[in-house]
């Protein structure tokens, strides 16, 4: 049987990198069905109601496996992380109790009109509905994030006695929730989330421009594809050059309040000034394959560059070494990589939009398959991008839980026993593998099926000009 | 440090605040229980038509519905966690691998029937059809596991009492199921379900009284409350609601026999209360006031509750009042 404590990290790891796929996919396309809907019943070209329709479906499945994997999370504070829940809940359930009072609820309720609401309500709350589910998917991560902030950046709070045990007692609400990363945070996952949607509709677009232009097959409403492509690229190149721009106030912010996980972003074990920021980096023995900067590496470094990230500007800044902490480092290796990844690929993005950008003016959108190919290849690695940011973020801060306060090990359920968290894990493992493999697959026939053609939506349009069925109050 | 004053010192006005968030954890699981019991019900239910068109409307009637219905439980831990972490953290550990079979019986009915829609081949269909069945009917009868073990204070997976407690919550969402359904479909449908409620409902009443007698005989400290005189008249009350449910059903009011099964819901949520009061969790021993966050907290967490709450009953009746009057099948976006 597993160790309770590391069969619970891991259950809470795996269930927090599935799940956030989907609030992901919310947070991005809520924005997108405001403007599709904004336009639709305006009473734009066709091709608005068009995109409406196919992304709430994406939509609508994402909520629902996201809702699922959800709950689970809640649970799991309980149920695996009592000992923290018991220590910390005082200061983090009220903003979890609040995400589900403010944000979910509001999500949940409009997203059944806004699904299932079309031919039922006035183009009017039909509007307001997309807007308030919009609304309730960005405030339920003000609220998640607000938590997380805590947990990252401590404060407002004082250790007390309670029950003969050591819990946090709020003092001062404002500073605890209020905190200064929360902003940071906030906006670049945010940020992240569009982009990694725009990212998704783009080479989803360019799969079925591609499959029409270059291999011939006869793609139905191949002009919504073009559209869609169009309207992904203006989103990145908005976002892309955002995200790189804040995730560097961010690194800065978290090099002056967690010295630990800077270092180990960086991998640098002994405290230095003029620290060169690595691009890649290989020891040269497998007895050092936790240290990415062992001595005697293989590696390519800007000179100075990590020292100028972290302050700001200034080449010659002392960055503090891991070796100069009490407390173990967290996995550096896995830090170092993530983080790397991630920022690659945010120059990446950067790259495809300008590219993307530089066609659609040139009038050869269609026409440069290279593009198509870059785009199909990279519809998914926004989301992997999110995926390598939360791990910088949540391994980067191990040993903690709360950082500097309480400990991971020590915030596990005490009477959990290894049979009952290996038993949930297995089940997880599998269960969470079934989820991933059924939301794609029907994420993908969705796909293939494209929109609904004009004429479908004609057909709509007279069956919505009969008197509907049950006007509020006739039962 | 910013000066809280008052607002750090004690409960606002001085309102009983422990004893009412007390009161607001059970009330919000009863409203879980209620709304999201009625899309379980329908699950159930599901399972007894045959006909494919009969199974859609099922499905079309819940569709706007349930994701909303199901946030009341997500509200329940939030409010639970909040207010008393100690016992969110005693009670959901303490029930580790029955909670993880509710998450897995949610996880097939919230499937369901988005799945359902997105294939119409028989196999598919068949698979996700039992899923929805499954979890449906899984769900409340581990719901009411746990919320007997809530009430014990026992830890163990399975108890007569349990068994009791979670039969008769199956019970009573196909109850409320039924009535849901008339009020939602027109047809054969609407008139093949009226016996099973009633059925349901027998069943219930009669599950109830054995749960209370079982749970008596498991825990002493429980076994001259269950005949105090609150517990009585809502036992009383409820065979009354009984009554009221099977007239207003045989009289075609549905929408009353509905609110009469949402009332047989709060009443079996208050007589688990009553019974616990006064403490939260008698598995850990944790009473009202032990178990409460301080005064700045909870006054916190009181001001925005009595802000948010009634925005979202305001929800819940723009998206009923959307989606008043009977389903047809094909209804989906």
């Amino acid at each position: 049987m597993v160790d309770p404590v590391i069969a619970s990290r891991v259950q809470f790891a795996l269930t927090t990198i599935v799940h956030i796929i989907f609030p992901v996919m919310s947070m991005g396309l809520a924005p997108f069905l405001v403007y599709f809907t904004w336009r639709e019943v305006r009473g734009s070209e066709a091709v608005y109601e068009q995109l409406r329709r196919f992304w709430t479906k994406i939509f609508a499945v994402s909520f629902v496996v996201g809702t699922v994997t959800g709950i689970v999370l809640e649970f799991e504070f309980g149920t695996n992380f009592a000992a923290f829940s018991t220590f910390a809940g005082e200061l983090f359930g009220g903003p979890l109790a609040t995400e589900g009072m403010m944000a979910f609820m509001l999500e949940a309720t409009f997203l059944g009109i806004f699904v299932f609401g079309r031919e039922r309500v006035s183009d009017r709350l039909y509007f307001v509905s997309s807007l308030a589910v919009a609304a309730g998917t960005w405030l339920s991560a003000v609220w998640i994030l607000i938590a997380n902030s805590w947990m990252q950046l401590p404060r407002g709070y004082e250790l007390v006695e309670r029950g003969g045990q050591t819990v946090v007692h709020l003092t001062d609400p404002l500073a605890a929730y209020l905190n200064p990363r929360f902003m940071f945070m906030y906006v670049h996952m945010q940020n992240a989330a569009v982009e990694s949607v725009a990212l998704f509709m783009a080479g989803v677009a360019a799969y079925h421009i591609f499959k029409h232009y270059v291999w011939g097959y006869s793609v139905q409403e191949v002009d919504f594809w073009e559209k869609t492509l169009k309207i992904a690229i203006v989103a990145l190149l908005i976002t892309a050059p955002l995200q790189v721009l804040h995730g560097d106030m961010y690194a800065r912010h978290v090099h002056e309040t967690q010295p630990q996980k800077f270092a180990a972003m960086e991998a640098v074990w002994e405290t230095d000034s003029y620290v060169p920021e690595y691009l890649i980096a290989f020891p040269t023995s497998l007895d050092d394959i936790t240290n990415p900067r062992a001595k005697e590496l293989f590696g390519l470094g800007i000179p100075g560059g990590a020292s100028w990230l972290a302050s700001g500007g200034d080449p010659q800044a002392t960055i503090r070494g891991l070796n100069s902490f009490d407390t173990e480092a967290p996995p550096v290796a896995i830090v170092f990589w993530s983080f790397r990844a991630m920022v690659g690929l945010g120059f990446w993005f950067i790259l495809l939009a300008f590219w993307g950008g530089y066609r659609w003016w040139r009038g050869e959108l269609l026409e440069d398959d290279l593009l198509h190919k870059a785009l199909m290849g990279s519809s998914l690695l926004g989301i992997l991008a999110v995926e390598l940011g939360w791990v910088v973020t949540e391994v980067g801060r191990q040993p903690w839980v709360v950082q500097g306060v309480l400990k991971t090990a020590d915030g596990v359920s005490p009477g959990l026993t290894g049979t009952e968290a290996t038993i949930t894990l297995a089940g997880f493992v599998m269960a969470y593998a079934s989820l991933l493999a059924l939301y794609s697959y029907v994420v993908a026939r969705i796909i293939r099926a494209g929109p609904p053609s004009t004429e479908e939506l004609r057909t709509f349009v007279t069956e919505a000009d009969e008197p509907t069925a049950g006007a509020p109050g006739d039962d | 440090m910013t000066d809280y004053g008052a607002f750090a010192a004690g409960p606002l006005f001085g309102l009983p605040l422990p004893e009412l968030w007390f009161a607001l954890v059970f009330a919000i699981l009863g409203t879980f229980l209620f709304l999201d019991g009625f899309d379980f019900g329908a699950g159930a239910l599901f399972a007894t038509r045959e006909d494919d068109e009969e199974r859609e409307t099922i499905l079309a009637a819940i569709g706007p519905f349930w994701d909303g219905n199901e946030v009341w439980l997500v509200v329940f831990g939030g409010a639970l966690f909040a207010a008393f972490p100690a016992v969110y953290a005693n009670l959901f550990s303490r029930n580790y691998l029955l909670l993880f079979g509710v998450l897995a019986a949610l996880i097939l009915r919230g499937l369901a029937p988005e799945m359902y829609e997105q294939r119409h081949d028989t196999a598919w269909q068949r698979w996700w059809g039992r899923s929805f069945v499954t979890g449906s009917v899984l769900a409340p009868f581990l719901l009411g596991v746990f919320t007997a073990n809530w009430l014990t204070g026992s830890g163990a997976l399975l108890t007569p009492a349990g068994v009791a407690v979670g039969l008769a919550l199956v019970a009573l969402t196909v109850v409320s199921g039924a009535a849901f359904l008339r009020v939602k479909t027109t047809g054969s449908l609407r008139e093949d379900v009226r016996q099973t409620g009633e059925r349901a409902l027998v069943a219930y009443l009669g599950l109830v009284v054995v749960a209370l007698g079982l749970v008596a005989l498991s825990t002493p400290r429980l076994a001259a409350a269950v005949t105090t005189p609150p517990v009585l008249v809502l036992v009383a009350t409820s065979v009354g609601l009984g009554a009221g449910y099977m007239a207003a059903l045989r009289t075609g009011r549905d929408l009353l026999a509905l609110v009469a099964s949402g009332l047989l819901t709060y009443g079996l949520v208050a007589v688990v209360a009553l019974l616990l009061y006064p403490l939260v969790d008698p598995g850990s021993g944790l009473s009202i006031s032990e178990a409460i966050i301080a005064p700045l907290a909870l006054n916190i967490m009181s001001v925005a509750s009595a802000l948010l709450l009634p925005l979202v009953v305001t929800y819940f009746v723009v998206l009923y009042s959307a989606f008043s009057g009977p389903v047809q099948p094909t209804e989906s976006y």
